[in-house]
């Protein structure tokens, strides 16, 4: 057990071709928590996601990793984050097995169990060996989805619109799932425009305005 | 609780999946290498058959035409990673990054620089290259394009966040390219003329061991600025 885990952001301000997005932005987020960013479209949710992610550099602020700024210990931040962005970062060509082996295979050593295991909790069993390309853009969805179901280091959950083009019954599944991940002990921030009814103390909302 | 991964084995990790998807898509694979089989084998069409002429000419032209075939390959290094945001993952994983982009553009060598060097030496006789010369043919492309490969990337990481970055690139990365087209062709050109032409090879060697040491961490910076954008 890694003890109490803590994001917490501040004085977070972006700008985007001469617009302000959000301005002096501060947030924290413990172990146990469920952050919904929300907000109409173009209003900076990804962005800001991509910030706290250590993908987009074009911001002033702190974003802080357990007490210490991320910019001092990337891998040790980057070790512990589980990111998902509007791209799946699934390889068409590929199988689930092989792409899910990949995506994890930067951060952890996994047995083929681990991955049939996970694939069959979203759903992909029997298409372990298929290749991308013939699964639809739900079941593409669930491949990346799969890595949530590995149980590791990855305590922090950033998922960019992870409902996308996911059923009802999988959309509860992923909802009880990230509550199960946050009662474990994990993080999750995210965004969707999906109506979130999570039954959790731990959940909370964000919600970022337009900007004048 | 599983094991974390070894720099070796996260570099490991990207070596084979990309020699898997090179294999699956084989077309990409094989683009280059035509290319350079059919700018070469068009020359001597186009100037003539004269022995003495093609064989003045042909370093330059195996040269050249390796060059052009890197070039085309080149857009392709990062493209596909980042429409499908397998690049963020990679820039999201706790391996240092350099590391990884090495791991990658070794792969992107061994499908398209090695290749072409090996075919070098029947394009040398093609042009009449004289038996002595065709050794110097065969090393300085194994000693060149690495290196076109490295820097090629820089320019590939740079450019891979814009929609149409392919003649950016070549404006890039062309500048950089010139010294190494010297050096090779200059190679080859001595050997033919029975001078020594070792030294230009070791020229070559240096500039690999200084694109070695630092090419990947230009790389990995260029793939964090257009990421971030």
């Amino acid at each position: 057990m890694d003890g109490l885990l803590q994001l917490s952001v501040s004085d977070l301000t972006c700008e985007r071709d001469g617009r302000c997005l959000f301005e002096n932005l501060a947030f924290t987020l413990c172990s146990g928590d469920v952050l919904q960013v929300s907000g109409p479209n173009g209003v900076g949710k990804t962005t800001l996601l991509r910030i706290v992610a250590g993908l987009s550099l074009d911001f002033h602020g702190q974003v802080d990793w357990c007490g210490s700024p991320v910019d001092e210990d990337k891998p040790g931040f980057h070790s512990h984050l589980l990111y998902m962005g509007h791209q799946p970062g699934v390889k068409a060509t590929m199988s689930p097995e092989e792409n899910l082996r990949w995506a994890m295979g930067l951060h952890y050593s996994i047995t083929v169990q681990e991955i049939y295991q996970a694939l069959e909790k979203v759903g992909l069993r029997g298409y372990e060996d298929v290749p991308c390309y013939r699964l639809s853009a739900g079941q593409n969805r669930r491949v990346a989805l799969a890595r949530l179901h590995l149980k590791n280091k990855q305590k922090l959950w950033i998922l960019d619109e992870p409902f996308t083009a996911i059923d009802l019954q999988g959309t509860a599944e992923l909802e009880q799932l990230m509550v199960d991940h946050a009662k474990d002990g994990g993080l999750v921030m995210m965004t969707t425009h999906h109506e979130m009814n999570l039954d959790y103390s731990g959940f909370r909302k964000l919600a970022l305005e337009p900007s004048v | 609780m599983s094991q974390s991964v070894s720099l070796l084995q996260g570099a490991k990790t990207i070596f084979t999946r990309d020699i898997r998807l090179a294999v699956r898509n084989r077309g990409d694979m094989v683009n280059p290498l035509i290319f350079f089989v059919l700018v070469a084998s068009l020359f001597p069409l186009g100037v003539g058959p004269d022995p003495k002429l093609l064989t003045i000419m042909g370093g330059g032209v195996i040269w050249v035409s390796a060059l052009l075939a890197n070039l085309l390959a080149m857009d392709s290094l990062f493209r596909s990673d980042y429409e499908d945001g397998s690049l963020e993952l990679l820039l999201l994983s706790p391996q240092p990054l350099w590391v990884m982009v090495m791991a990658k553009v070794v792969v992107h060598w061994l499908i398209t620089g090695l290749p072409l060097t090996l075919l070098s030496p029947v394009l040398a006789v093609m042009f009449d290259v004289p038996g002595e010369a065709i050794p110097a043919v065969f090393l300085t492309l194994l000693m060149g394009t690495p290196l076109l490969s490295l820097i090629g990337a820089i320019g590939a990481g740079l450019t891979v966040g814009l929609r149409k970055g392919g003649i950016l690139l070549s404006l890039l990365i062309l500048p950089l390219y010139i010294p190494v087209l010297i050096l090779g062709t200059g190679c080859i050109g001595a050997a033919i003329s029975e001078l020594p032409w070792v030294p230009f090879l070791m020229w070559q060697g240096a500039l690999l061991m200084l694109g070695i040491t630092f090419a990947p961490l230009a790389i990995a910076a260029s793939l964090r600025v257009s990421i971030s954008g």
